[in-house]
């Protein structure tokens, strides 16, 4: 209080709401403020916009989803000494892992010829879904400083991890062509069609993203969970032994059967393997493998951007 | 929501009547009515059992924390139904001791924390002048002017034409090459400047500012004044919150004196907080 104090005694102390106003200086208060918000077209703040709408916005906003996908990557590993050098070298570290406890400790080839790159293209494949469903989760509960500081479409965030988790499997991809060449497999015109896996793929975990970010929001103990889950998703999803060996060799229920060979992460998995790999053939795949691909993509990409759209104007309350 | 909103999805509000002005020719920006807003807060257990048992029921009650007792989470009223209209060309004063309110309602205005009971009209996208959320101390200050613009809603050509404009204000670059160095080895004097440059490059229609703003050494404070007037100059309205009852004396000629989540009283700005002084 460095001014001196004018002090025009108003001779009103404090006063229950109703009857402060200044009735001369504000007299528009007495009328409904709802009446008086239509009458002047203001529009309700936080509310959710349409859904043609909102997709608009969101492209509208494609330059900070981008830019903040990049932000995340650049950041990640901005104070280790070897810096973006540890993008393809732990990636290279993992695989490294997996075929000394599969390939040389427990040595389960399990009749799998080209084990160890069968092997990695699964790690690699399935580490991008799992990221990105962990990525996810976190997308609004661990951002919410800026869900309650900054307008945008809040799906923005789970798609930019997404993106940063598909940045990262690019570097992924660097370190998986090495360890292909150092096994014998050479490239070929078939790695073309790991585009298009990769890209439904990406649709997949990014719909899957959304439904998580939404579901976390509400409830962030679901970070916990998740990783047992992955984990037995993991496992039934061939990462590390052949979904069609097993099958054949042993007589499990139909309704089973199908849930393995139709299970969204071994179909992907399975189609960057047969993309890059020579010795899995198309008879290692089940039937009509690009149709469920393209459909579990869609499904989950539609279904879950709508999910997430749903709650737009709850997420930030906590 | 973008800016681009209102013009969008205006037709929403059934326009009965043509847009008049009010009584006095005085247009409002925002009209806040009846709005309470809630927040629930995690890990908040009286009794310590919040631990593996409070999970559990968490995760088996369909409903959310609230409402299953000992799970470790507590329901904070934080606003409890304030009502106002605020016009254009008035600058509002937010005052209240800690804890009454005032930012979470700046929040609730802004859009940002949904109230859950009541309504907030507003017109255009109120913003609340700040990116810090946006912004990553493993970054180079250059990247965060990009990044803090973007997320503000600019364009890249127009984050591009102000990204001189912003440094130079910033006066990170007055003692060397800082802004290509990380954030997280700026002072935080010289953190708060860049923050508030970065959040000071964009023009809003309804301006909400938070306390403790204008940080940094006394020709940094004089030159953030005088942008919040320039931005003020340019906004349709303005909130400010702060605890220093001069900056609201001076800047506001309206003031709403909040206290423990409810509007106690709502005047001239120099009559609310000559009241607010005699406690």
């Amino acid at each position: 209080m460095s001014t001196p104090i004018l002090a025009p005694p108003p001779a009103s102390p404090p006063a229950p709401a109703s009857a402060s106003p200044a009735p001369e200086a504000f007299p528009d208060f007495e009328e409904d403020l709802g009446a008086l918000a239509r009458r002047h077209g203001l529009t309700v703040s936080g509310a959710r916009p349409t859904l043609p709408e909102y997709v608009r916005q969101l492209w509208g906003r494609r330059h900070f989803i981008t830019a903040f996908a990049t932000a995340r990557l650049t950041a990640q590993y901005s104070q280790a000494r070897l810096g973006q050098l540890w993008q393809v070298a732990t990636p290279l570290l993992n695989a490294a892992v997996y075929y000394f406890i599969f390939g040389v400790l427990m040595n389960t080839k399990s009749g799998v010829p080209d084990f160890v790159p069968f092997l990695v293209t699964g790690v690699f494949i399935w580490t991008f879904t799992a990221g990105t469903i962990m990525a996810g989760t976190k997308a609004v509960s661990g951002n919410l400083g800026l869900v309650r500081a900054l307008h945008f479409p809040r799906a923005g965030l789970p798609i930019a991890l997404a993106l940063q988790q598909l940045q990262q499997l690019v570097f992924s991809l660097c370190a998986l062509v090495v360890i292909l060449f150092c096994f014998g497999v050479t490239p070929d015109w078939s790695w073309l069609l790991a585009v298009p896996a990769l890209l439904l793929q990406a649709l997949f975990n990014t719909g899957l993203a959304l439904v998580m970010a939404r579901i976390a929001a509400r409830t962030p103990d679901v970070a916990q969970v998740m990783p047992f889950l992955l984990r037995t998703w993991m496992y039934v999803s061939g990462v590390m032994w052949s979904v069609q060996h097993v099958l054949a060799h042993n007589h499990l229920p139909h309704a089973l059967l199908l849930a393995l060979e139709c299970n969204p992460a071994a179909v992907y998995i399975d189609l960057m393997r047969f993309a890059l790999i020579d010795s899995f053939t198309s008879a290692q795949l089940p039937p009509h493998v690009w149709a469920i691909a393209t459909g579990w993509a869609l499904l989950a990409f539609v279904g879950g951007f709508i999910y997430f759209w749903q709650a737009e104007e709850t997420y930030g309350r906590g | 929501m973008a800016e681009t909103r209102t013009n969008e999805s205006a037709p929403v509000v059934p326009e009965t009547a043509p847009v008049v002005p009010a009584a006095g020719g005085r247009v409002p920006t925002v009209v806040v009515d009846d709005v309470h807003v809630t927040y629930t807060v995690q890990g908040a257990a009286r009794s310590g059992r919040g631990g593996a048992t409070g999970a559990l029921s968490r995760l088996l009650s369909r409903r959310p924390a609230a409402d299953a007792p000992g799970s470790g989470t507590r329901t904070v009223h934080a606003v409890k139904g304030v009502s106002f209209a605020a016009y254009k060309g008035e600058a509002i004063g937010l005052i209240g001791s800690n804890g009454s309110g005032k930012s979470t309602l700046l929040k609730a205005v802004a859009g940002l924390l949904p109230p859950s009971r009541g309504r907030i009209h507003t017109q255009g996208q109120p913003s609340l002048l700040g990116v810090n959320a946006a912004l990553m101390g493993d970054l180079t200050g250059e990247r965060n002017v990009v990044l803090g613009g973007l997320a503000m809603g600019m364009t890249r050509e127009e984050v591009r034409a102000r990204y001189d404009e912003i440094v130079d204000f910033s006066g990170i670059n007055e003692k060397g090459d800082f802004i290509s160095l990380p954030m997280r080895t700026y002072s935080s004097g010289m953190g708060a400047r860049l923050r508030f440059s970065i959040a000071a490059a964009k023009s809003h229609d309804v301006l909400l500012i938070d306390e403790a703003l204008a940080t940094g050494d006394a020709a940094f404070r004089a030159r953030s004044q005088e942008r919040i007037e320039e931005l003020r100059a340019h906004a349709g309205t303005v909130f400010l919150v702060s605890h220093s009852n001069s900056t609201i004396r001076e800047t506001c000629d309206r003031a709403l004196w909040l206290e423990a989540g409810r509007l106690l009283m709502d005047g001239p700005a120099d009559e609310v907080i000559a009241a607010y002084e005699r406690g």
